[in-house]
């Protein structure tokens, strides 16, 4: 398959997605709504709940809409500075509670607008990484389709870090790439080719630590099936972060984070 | 009369320059003369000062690192960190090699940003300089190597860190590494920040994407210098996703201190006051004191 099946597969609206990772996950999950400051933004979803109905744990995905209509609502999935403040906000308060936080990234980009700028999205993203980068309590994030920029890497500072098999990760969307590299955007499937965004080529650099099989030999999963198979394994991930020290999971992410 | 208005017709010379000549003629130490970009004035090199500002109207022109650090820093107390790091190329990226032989000639610096050590009025601190000149000073691996040991070695030593910021964003040639860059340089200033250690951000033209999304915001006090770029995302990008042109300041370091995001615009004849003002503010106990 070329890298850019792979792009078109991430980007498909009907993939696994934040919400269903959310109900597959928790029983009696509470959404947090708001940054407290500005608004409340559509495009990130975060809240708590109860895994297995008894481990409490903070969730925050990045949501894109079904259709048009609510993909107005979820702006595309690209948050702007609200989004990415609630999402800190969520983080701090888990880290008081001393809970687990999953994320799940599913986000072509931040939101480039006027007004993403007029608040301050890089502030934003900045401070994201430093609120990520002085946690103690266990992390774990997900890519689910496209893991878009800074937009990403301001959920993805984790303890790991995994990647659906046919999801994204990259600096730039293959179209920004080849506009910014060659001045014409309709080369982003040879942009794609050499970007190294494909799962298998991350895991090669060590970017993500796991990829996750979207189907085996009788086929693709569908997204319920997807989902039961990730759940155990992100509870035996959590279990097993939290059997360690704060210090040891604290070094072991600079580390993870210093070899780049 | 429209028929004596009318312009004459002259030839049309294609004009395909090399990637090299075009990129010489971008720099101001090379050429012998060059435009202001704000008053549109001729500049002689002879004529800059020091400081490179514009003898007409004041613009801060780009001030190459290795000027600035002897601009700023006390005589002969600047002592330079890994120097011996060389610009790579992880991912064997086509036509990348050349391009970083290309702008290390041009500026003789082996990579886009100058770190060390150096005093002002007699206080140490850590510094580091980036040069736009080398590949628009984007974030590449080793661009991020220097700045997370710059920060590493100032928590060691106890150190301020003072950083001249310029950056086009992200190495497009290393790709994702770069993207890692934010949040393995992010830590590095965590960690210097909990050792109770001041970091002041110095903003200058063009300050953008995840270096804007990362360390350039990250700094206790943020400074810019005057009509310098400051932005996350690009303004055509922008520009691109609400079919409408923006105003020429956008950007502005002017317009983002209103915004709130900018701590104050500090012009470079008063950096010195400034920055000796915050380090002295700040002064931390080091070992051997």
């Amino acid at each position: 398959m070329d890298a850019y099946d792979i792009v078109k597969k991430a980007r498909d609206v009907y993939r696994l997605s934040t919400i269903e990772m959310i109900n597959g996950l928790c029983t009696g999950f509470i959404e947090i709504h708001g940054d407290q400051a500005m608004k409340d933004d559509k495009a990130l979803i975060g809240g708590i709940g109860l895994m297995d109905n008894q481990d409490p744990i903070t969730i925050i995905g990045i949501q894109k809409g079904y259709n048009t209509e609510e993909n107005i609502r979820r702006n595309f999935g690209s948050s702007g500075p609200a989004g990415y403040r609630k999402a800190e906000r969520l983080m701090q308060q888990a880290e008081k509670f001393n809970r687990p936080v999953l994320t799940l990234i599913n986000t072509p980009g931040a939101y480039a607008g006027p007004d993403s700028e007029e608040n301050g999205i890089g502030e934003a993203i900045a401070s994201m990484l430093t609120t990520m980068s002085e946690l103690t309590v266990p992390t774990l994030a997900i890519i689910l389709g496209e893991g878009g920029s800074g937009g990403a890497i301001a959920l993805a500072m984790s303890d790991q870090v995994w990647m659906l098999e046919n999801s994204i990760y990259s600096i730039l969307s293959p179209e920004g790439f080849a506009s910014i590299l060659w001045k014409d955007s309709s080369l982003a499937a040879d942009a794609a080719e050499i970007m190294k965004l494909t799962a298998p080529e991350l895991k090669e650099l060590e970017v993500v630590d796991r990829v996750i099989a979207e189907g085996d030999e009788e086929g693709t999963y569908s997204n319920e099936e997807l989902a039961q198979q990730l759940l155990p394994e992100i509870k035996a991930t959590f279990k097993a972060l939290q059997k360690e020290s704060a210090e040891e999971r604290v070094a072991k992410r600079y580390a993870r984070f210093r070899k780049f | 009369m429209a028929l004596f208005r009318r312009k004459k017709k002259y030839i049309q010379i294609n004009s395909t320059r090399t990637d090299e000549i075009k990129e010489r003629r971008a720099q101001i130490p090379d050429g012998l003369a060059e435009r202001c970009p704000k008053c549109k004035s001729v500049i002689f090199r002879n004529s800059i000062s020091e400081d490179y500002l514009c003898p007409k109207c004041g613009y801060h022109l780009q001030f190459p690192a290795k000027d600035r650090v002897e601009w700023l820093a006390d005589e002969g107390s600047f002592t330079e960190w890994d120097s011996e790091l060389q610009a790579q190329d992880p991912l064997d990226f086509p036509g990348y090699q050349a391009k970083i032989e290309r702008s290390q000639k041009i500026t003789s610096l082996a990579e886009a940003v100058l770190t060390g050590e150096a005093e002002l009025e007699g206080l140490p601190f850590a510094i580091g300089v980036m040069d736009n000149r080398f590949i628009m000073a984007s974030m590449g691996t080793v661009v991020g190597e220097k700045l997370t040991r710059l920060f590493e070695r100032a928590t060691e030593k106890r150190l301020p860190v003072v950083l001249f910021i310029a950056s086009g964003g992200a190495r497009m040639q290393e790709g994702i590494l770069s993207l890692m860059q934010m949040a393995k340089i992010t830590q590095a200033i965590s960690k210097h920040s909990q050792a109770g250690l001041f970091y002041s951000a110095i903003l200058t033209h063009p300050t953008t994407g995840g270096v804007t999304g990362s360390f350039a915001m990250q700094g206790d006090i943020i400074l810019a210098e005057p009509d310098a770029t400051v932005g996350f995302a690009g303004k055509r990008v922008i520009e691109q996703t609400i079919q409408a042109n923006l105003a020429d300041d956008f950007q502005a370091a002017e317009t983002v201190l209103e915004y709130g995001f900018i701590d104050n615009i500090v012009p470079r004849t008063d950096q010195h006051r400034a920055l000796h003002l915050l380090l002295s503010i700040h002064q931390s106990e080091r070992p051997g004191d």
